[in-house]
């Protein structure tokens, strides 16, 4: 651990501020809570929400992944990896199944969540109704309220114009049968993941100064109507790698010719999925 | 008539210096069109907007009856309560179409709106009803999926309609909802709106300035001068044997066509 910071970078009280943030986040699901936000050595927008709530939640004895888009290899994920292994000197891994704590952007891992773990999201945009209300006190009175009709006027008018619901991620859900609540951009395929999911939630949204949580075994239910129900989209292909047509996939331009394949967008499940396909050939 | 759907007593309302309402005594029953007329600074849309329950007066009661017979202050009770009120068992037209659609969201979204709010949650049925009531204010359903943007001012009028009236209001406030309009499109909305109301039923409480919108829809009638009510009455009695002299200067500076 680098000489001369705290433990996991936040000092003590402002830890304290965000973990009281968390305790009524996990309080009352899905509902917004203002946090004191602070400046972090990253730009918003990197993820300082999602560092932020890490921070205050990590121990010594836990083991951090962090994921960016499913991968653990990209420029977002390295660099808070690294940062935290610097400033709090926990252990690291890319493995889903081994971390206690998941601080993710984009996806959450194919490989089932468990009991103990805790998954972080960075949340970009909290309030789901932002693009419907632009009012912030207009939509906290409409959450106090649970008028959430505004939201299906917007599923009406993708299928009427679509014929289909077009959200394709960061797709509204309702928590706990109370809160409507943005899922931070992950994709659609994921939503059905965080219903009665046994970890435990979190979102931070550093620069709009929100956290909110699904607390374990909670009912996540995503938006629909009765005759257009929801339904998850995937490319209609098998991952190139591993060969999983299940998961969810990312396509990939290989040469400019037009060539592309398809591949797991979970680095990690796709490199234990090839792995143990290795040792049984 | 049995009872009160709406009444209002010692509505009184000042913003500084201005007495906007003063004193204000009025009822309205089911299934009644009344009239409120005035000149313009008289009063008539705070009047509207505090039995509506938009503005909060600085005296007096608003009652409202609800569907089990019992007497509700409108200003007193939770906001929840109001709020469930306003976009179920009441309606608000505004006289700016844009005030009270919702420009970015088709016309069929527009009238689906308050269903959705009040729970519908069958993309079908939301549209079939959508669409039966485009039909109803002379609105071909082919238009359902444009923007109200695209429509004609009179268009925007009578989709706004069609949009408070889908849940069945009881009691529909409407606010000019003639103005603004070139006069050939405002007698086909007048007569619009009058068979709508004998058909449904439907109790009004109507804003206007224009004293032939009042004799064509109005049962009732009441006259307003400077926050204070001057006259009531039914719109016949009152318009050709006016009492109050300040109804008498009214009726007598109409043209007569």
């Amino acid at each position: 651990m680098t000489e001369g910071y705290n433990f996991a970078y936040l000092d003590e009280q402002t830890k304290r501020m965000i973990r009281r943030a968390l305790l009524k986040a996990v309080a009352v699901p899905g509902h917004q809570v203002p946090f004191g936000s602070r400046e972090m050595p990253l730009p918003y927008g990197w993820g300082t929400g999602g560092i932020q709530v890490t921070a205050s939640v990590l121990g010594p004895d836990d083991t951090l992944k962090v994921i960016d888009q499913g991968a653990d290899d990209t420029t977002n994920a390295v660099s808070i990896r690294a940062f935290f292994a610097r400033v709090a000197g926990v252990a690291t891994t890319a493995r889903t199944a081994e971390a206690t704590v998941i601080q993710t952007r984009h996806r959450i891992p194919e490989t089932p969540l468990t009991e103990g773990q805790i998954i972080v999201y960075q949340v970009p945009q909290p309030e789901p109704l932002y693009k419907l209300e632009p009012s912030r006190a207009a939509t906290r009175r409409l959450h106090a309220l649970s008028e959430y009709g505004l939201m299906h006027v917007k599923l009406y008018e993708d299928i009427a114009r679509f014929g289909h619901i077009s959200i394709a991620y960061d797709y509204p859900v309702m928590v706990n049968g109370r809160y409507l609540m943005a899922p931070s951009p992950i994709p659609a395929f994921d939503n059905p993941k965080m219903h009665m999911m046994p970890a435990l939630q979190l979102f931070g949204a550093g620069r709009e100064k929100r956290i909110y949580a699904v607390p374990p075994y909670t009912a996540v239910r995503s938006l629909d109507f009765e005759d257009h129900p929801f339904r998850t989209t995937r490319a209609p292909h098998c991952c190139e790698l591993c060969g999983s047509d299940t998961s969810y996939l990312d396509e990939v331009v290989i040469d400019d010719r037009g060539g592309r394949i398809f591949v797991c967008s979970d680095t990690d499940y796709c490199a234990e999925r090839r792995s143990t396909q290795q040792a049984a050939a | 008539m049995d009872e009160t759907l709406l009444s209002g007593r010692g509505l009184s309302l000042d913003f500084g210096r201005i007495q906007a309402l003063d004193g204000v005594n009025i009822d309205l029953w089911p299934g009644e069109v009344l009239a409120i007329v005035g000149e313009s600074g008289s009063g008539k849309s705070t009047l509207l907007n505090v039995l509506s329950g938009r503005m909060h007066p600085d005296a007096g009661t608003v009652w409202y009856r609800g569907p089990d017979g019992h007497l509700a202050d409108v200003h007193g009770m939770p906001e929840p309560a109001l709020r469930r009120l306003l976009r179920s068992d009441w309606g608000f037209v505004h006289q700016n179409p844009r005030d009270g659609l919702r420009m970015t969201v088709s016309a069929g979204g527009n009238v689906g709106e308050r269903l959705m709010a009040a729970g519908a949650r069958h993309y079908g049925n939301i549209r079939e009803q959508a669409a039966a009531w485009l039909k109803r204010v002379e609105i071909d359903p082919s238009r359902m999926d444009d923007l109200p943007r695209t429509f004609s001012g009179g268009m925007q009028q009578r989709l706004q309609i069609a949009r408070t009236l889908v849940t069945h209001p009881r009691l529909v406030f409407m606010d000019e909802p003639t103005g603004g309009l070139d006069v050939s499109v405002q007698a086909r909305l007048l007569d619009l709106i009058r068979a709508l109301v004998a058909e449904l039923r439907i109790a009004v409480a109507l804003v206007t300035h224009d004293i032939a919108v009042a004799r064509l829809l109005a049962h009732r009638i009441a006259v307003m001068r400077r926050g204070v009510v001057v006259e009531t009455g039914l719109t016949d009695q009152v318009l050709d044997d006016p009492q109050h002299p300040y109804t008498q200067l009214l009726v007598a500076s109409v043209l007569q066509a």
